[in-house]
């Protein structure tokens, strides 16, 4: 049975669709727990950017429940939905970063939108970037980033406020390889830290890197589930859920 | 805390930037001086160009709307106050002995009545200059042989029971019809009455006027909002996304418009105040009569001042209203 009291987030029969369009998530259920690490696999269309739209609260389900951080989402007034959001750190596919501010200015962003002061942004933004090997292009902006860079920085972005929760869109799609772990290396000292990490990605290598890491598999909008581990995990046990990968 | 951006500067070498540049950028400088982090969430120029200009002459005409209004109150109020009590005895008799005789009873009993404070005969020569215009002065003409009314300008005593009521005429007509059976009594703010209806006509006018360009003001400041926010909806969702709070994004908007109000509205006051200005010069050669009394004093002056800073609040809570009406359809 699920843990009410330490989960992060939980869905039940959770179904979101746009319009009047068939349902691009069916009956969608799962539960996080905190400091775990989770990737979340499946083919193009099936769904994961969706299901990651729901996370990071920025669409609200069709039908089902949510609970985030103890609290039910779907219910959620819109004007407290900022606090909530400010527990979770996005890496988006599309990287969105603000187009008229420099790479600095990008990742001090979050941390300007808590409230925090100047003098306290400068330096962990710095050390961030330093740390994704752009020290040397913080006052750049994003249109004279490469995709790389400009996938850095988003990721320097999401994680600046130490998030109680990381989701990452692809994250390491437009890095090389030797980059790629290295963010990895990133998530996992996050993780260690408390933080929950959801990865959707195709790259079977990367999911092998993380191997005390659950996967959450998504085939047609429909969460893969045989053993009900996701649904119902056993307490902050061995990785429950590995799924072949073989077809990534 | 901003680092330095080389994009900003690249294309030029040191000490090659044009003047327009340079004042761009120290504008832009200007702009963002005192920003809190929230200021540099969007583009400091998100509402575009035109934005001030369009401030500036709705700050412009409202200013020159309210400066006539506020003139022809004064020219109203003075020319009322000058006639409050004023009345004007008319003698009309055919026979000048008779009308003279008729005149110094008339004048004795205006004298004696309570309710005047004084009263004078209007001097002949005042009366032959009146009509010279009309009749001529001719060698050999003898205005004094044409039956001219005599005339007596009456001013009653307004402490006691306000102006030339009907009431107080009545009494007055009962008074002076005993002994100048020939005398007419007219109230002189009565001739005028249909000039301080139109008076009043242009003020409700400049009213209208001023009403007109707020919402004018506020619409163009609500499309130069909407705009701005569908320019750059994209970063507002990634704020969103970031925990940004409507407030927040509202504010940057807030802060953009009054900026943008700010200088409209000072360009907008500069503009009118010459316009009144030379409107002045054209009305000062008429400066008789009425339109001598048209004039501004500080108080008006004050509150002409005040239009600039009312137009910046206007656009500023348009633009906050707007915004958050905009972003609370957002989730």
């Amino acid at each position: 049975m699920s843990h009410p009291e330490s989960e992060i987030v939980r869905f039940d029969n959770v179904g979101l669709r746009y319009g009047t369009d068939k349902e691009v998530l069916t009956d969608v259920s799962f539960t996080l727990f905190p400091g775990s690490f989770y990737f979340l696999t499946g083919a193009s269309g099936a769904g994961k950017t969706s299901l990651l739209r729901l996370l990071y609260l920025s669409q609200r389900p069709s039908r089902g429940l949510i609970r985030m951080f103890g609290t039910d989402a779907i219910t959620l007034p819109r004007g407290r939905l900022p606090g909530f959001r400010r527990r979770i750190g996005v890496v988006f596919q599309d990287f969105r970063l603000v187009s008229h501010l420099s790479a600095f200015d990008n990742v001090a962003l979050p941390l300007r939108v808590a409230g925090v002061s100047e003098t306290d942004i400068t330096k962990p933004v710095k050390d961030m970037l330093e740390w994704v090997g752009l020290g040397d292009r913080m006052g750049a902006r994003p249109a004279t980033l490469s995709g790389g860079e400009q996938q850095r920085v988003a990721i320097a972005r999401a994680v600046i406020a130490r998030p109680d929760m990381l989701v990452a869109d692809e994250p390491t799609g437009n890095v090389d390889p030797e980059m790629a772990l290295k963010l990895l290396r990133l998530f996992e000292s996050l993780n260690r830290l408390g933080t929950t990490v959801v990865v959707a990605t195709h790259d079977a290598h990367l999911i092998r890197n993380v191997p005390e890491s659950l996967i959450m598999r998504l085939d047609r909008g429909r969460l893969s589930d045989p053993t009900g581990a996701l649904r119902y995990p056993p307490r902050r046990s061995a990785p429950a859920a590995r799924l072949d990968m073989t077809d990534q | 805390m901003s680092v330095t951006d080389p994009q900003t500067s690249s294309g030029q070498l040191p000490g090659t930037q044009t003047s327009a540049a340079k004042a761009a950028r120290w504008l832009a400088a200007w702009r963002m001086r005192g920003a809190s982090g929230d200021a540099r969430l969007l583009p400091e120029n998100q509402l575009t160009g035109p934005m001030p200009w369009v401030i500036a002459i709705m700050i412009a005409l409202t200013v020159v709307a309210a400066a006539s209004g506020l003139a022809l109150r004064n020219m109203a109020y003075t020319a009322s106050a000058d006639l409050e009590g004023g009345v004007t005895v008319q003698i009309v008799s055919a026979a000048p002995a008779e009308r003279k005789r008729q005149a110094l009873a008339a004048l004795t009993a205006l004298h004696a009545a309570p309710e005047v404070a004084s009263a004078s005969p209007v001097a002949q020569d005042e009366l032959n200059a009146l009509v010279e215009p009309w009749l001529g002065t001719r060698p050999g003409d003898d205005l004094e042989a044409l039956p001219i009314p005599a005339l007596i300008d009456v001013r009653l005593d307004t402490r006691l029971s306000g102006g030339a009521t009907p009431a107080r005429l009545a009494a007055l007509r009962a008074r002076i019809a005993r002994v100048a059976p020939a005398a007419r009594i007219d109230a002189q703010a009565g001739w005028l009455a249909p000039v301080f209806r139109a008076i009043n006509a242009l003020q409700w006018l400049a009213s209208g006027l001023i009403t007109l360009l707020a919402l004018a003001t506020m619409a163009a400041v609500l499309l130069a909002s909407r705009n701005a926010l569908s320019n750059h909806r994209e970063t507002i969702e990634v704020v969103h996304m970031l925990g940004g709070t409507d407030r927040q994004i509202a504010r940057v908007f807030q802060r953009s418009m009054a900026f943008d109000a700010a200088a409209g509205g000072l360009a907008g006051l500069v503009l009118g105040v010459i316009t009144i200005a030379a409107l002045g010069r054209q009305f000062a050669p008429l400066g008789s009569g009425m339109v001598g009394s048209a004039v501004l004093g500080w108080s008006d002056w004050i509150v002409i001042a005040l239009i600039p800073l009312l137009g910046v609040g206007l656009a500023v809570l348009t633009a906050r209203l707007t915004v958050l009406a905009a972003l609370r359809r957002m989730l």
